[in-house]
């Protein structure tokens, strides 16, 4: 496992545009969220502070900090999809199956890094989250800062899901670039199934139902908008913004099933392919 | 002796086209093997499915003593195919690297293989700025970092201007001499008489000939003749039961040999029986013309 992580890593650190956008899909949120952590006086006009909202407090910043740096998932996306482009047009891939790699080993040492990169996201957001936290709660008690928490392992799984779901596309299409519209055309798709399920179970609560199962809803489904749960917490008497944020174990489940048959495809679709 | 590589019946389709028809034939330790055939004889896909980038449709193929995985295998074999193919934006050195993590070879190696191939002052020069040849002997150092049992080549010499031919072939022999076995790919006759002493001729998939160079065609030769009677030559050879074929061309007869004959026997038999000759050489076909006359008549 890490002679493979190894590997793949040296393929991106040693590619100065991976390398950027690696950098730009971790130190970007990190600065985002950060920077917006700060009381910002515009020139004495006017100051911000989005503190002042109370949105930087346990448990509601674990929510608004990892759905907002999921946003940069893009940048590590296009790095996946190049990287199994680039392994095509360079022919490359050929060439490590010839020196002795296996299409399974292949296969993984791009998943592996694909988790790797989302542990080391998962990881700093867990401690920008704790750090600006800590200086806005006036909280000390473990078991209140934590709670809330499993927005991070959503936040991880939403990764490795997607970045899994690039890795196939990249795999299908071969060329970077195409494998990022399908993206878009996979987002269209889902909402094509959403129309055809309204049309045959007619009514829309069954319909998102069905579409909750599709690979992008689901990964969306794991961190819902945090906005509403921002009003929702300024005005607590206010029933109708009352709505389900929570992560659920079972829309968990559906990202990582689709994670394993995306993984698993993508090894079927090189080992059926000639080279 | 050892066998390195063995095929057997093994065929690829594409759809509806037979690419590679039930070719069998077996590799050995220490000999230096020729694969010829010409464009689109399937020499590549060939190669492609014993180095695990093509799927076979049938048949079968076994490296070493076929105890290992085809990918383990490989970890012990040297190979380049087609064209060299590295990562354009690492050094000559960090490629060599990679191929090192694949293979499980210790770093030390790529220094003592960038030497042998010339290319140790450029191996922090990126990929992307070598020639086509320094890329292709890249390629052979890279194909040789693990000390392969087996060194694989198909076309080396491909697209390479006379010096960089000469660099590759002064390489390959160098190569051989080492007592590596080699399994050399191309459509050039004199590269394949100058290299190999075995040799596997390919026709659209179809193996026509495998065995030692020198035995290809079971020719016991032909004579080159010329004589003002040349009628009267031509009759008598006919009704010689040593003789196959006949040709005239100009005044030349090429008459060729379907029993052994020596040539000074052959001409005090015809001083003999009252025809002077003024032209007499008897010939073993050359690699060219027993490749055409294999790939011709089938």
């Amino acid at each position: 496992m890490k002679r493979l992580l190894d590997l793949e890593l040296q393929k991106l650190l040693q590619n100065k545009t991976s390398k950027v956008l690696i950098i730009i899909s971790f130190i970007l949120p990190f600065f985002v969220i950060l920077l917006s952590s700060f009381k910002i006086n515009f020139f004495g006009l006017f100051t911000i502070e989005l503190g002042e909202h109370g949105i930087f407090n346990f448990p509601i910043i674990w929510h608004i900090t990892t759905f907002f740096a999921a946003f940069f998932k893009i940048f590590f996306a296009v790095v996946v999809v190049s990287m199994i482009g680039n392994e095509y047009s360079n022919k490359t891939l050929k060439q490590n199956l010839i020196d002795g790699l296996s299409k399974k080993e292949f296969i993984l040492s791009k998943f592996y890094t694909i988790v790797f990169f989302s542990l080391v996201s998962t990881l700093l957001i867990f401690l920008i989250t704790l750090c600006i936290g800590l200086y806005y709660s006036s909280i000390d008690e473990v078991g209140i800062i934590f709670k809330g928490s499993e927005f991070i392992l959503a936040y991880f799984v939403k990764l490795v899901g997607f970045f899994s779901l690039c890795l196939f596309f990249g795999m299908l299409l071969k060329r970077s670039a195409f494998a990022l519209a399908f993206l878009f055309i996979e987002w269209i798709f889902e909402w094509i199934v959403f129309w055809g399920a309204y049309e045959i179970l007619d009514g829309t609560e069954q319909a998102q139902k069905v579409k909750d199962l599709m690979p992008l809803e689901s990964m969306s489904n794991l961190i819902n908008q945090p906005i509403q749960r921002i009003i929702m917490n300024m005005n607590p008497d206010k029933e109708n913004f009352v709505y389900d944020y929570a992560v659920h174990w079972y829309e968990i489940v559906i990202v990582l099933i689709w994670t394993a048959i995306f993984i698993f495809l993508s090894y079927r679709l090189l080992k059926k392919r000639d080279l | 002796m050892e066998p390195i590589l063995s095929i057997d019946n093994l065929t690829k389709k594409f759809g509806y086209l037979t690419a590679v028809n039930n070719l069998s034939f077996t590799i050995n330790k220490g000999n230096v093997y020729g694969i010829l055939g010409s464009n689109g004889s399937r020499k590549s896909n060939t190669l492609g499915i014993v180095l695990n980038v093509v799927n076979k449709t049938s048949g079968d193929f076994k490296w070493f003593d076929g105890s290992v995985s085809t990918h383990d295998a490989l970890k012990k074999v040297g190979a380049i195919i087609e064209r060299p193919n590295f990562y354009p934006y690492m050094s000559a050195y960090n490629n060599l690297k990679l191929v090192c993590k694949i293979k499980g070879v210790p770093f030390e190696k790529i220094d003592e293989k960038l030497e042998l191939v010339g290319l140790h002052e450029r191996k922090d020069s990126n990929f992307s700025t070598f020639s086509l040849g320094m890329k292709q002997r890249l390629a052979i150092a890279s194909a040789l970092l693990n000390d392969p049992e087996i060194l694989i080549l198909d076309e080396p010499t491909n697209g390479l201007d006379p010096q960089g031919i000469h660099q590759i072939r002064t390489l390959i022999k160098k190569i051989a001499s080492n007592g590596t076995t080699i399994l050399l790919a191309s459509h050039l006759l004199d590269e394949v008489e100058k290299v190999c002493s075995h040799v596997v001729v390919l026709r659209k998939g179809v193996k026509l000939y495998s065995g030692r160079v020198d035995e290809m065609v079971s020719s016991h030769g032909f004579f080159e003749l010329r004589s003002s009677n040349s009628s009267e030559l031509i009759s008598l050879l006919e009704n010689h039961s040593a003789f196959g074929k006949i040709n005239e061309f100009d005044g030349l007869v090429t008459a060729f040999l379907d029993a052994p004959l020596d040539a000074s026997e052959f001409n005090k038999m015809l001083f003999d029986k009252g025809i002077v000759l003024s032209h007499l050489v008897k010939r073993k076909p050359s690699l060219e013309e027993q490749f055409l006359q294999l790939t011709d008549h089938n």
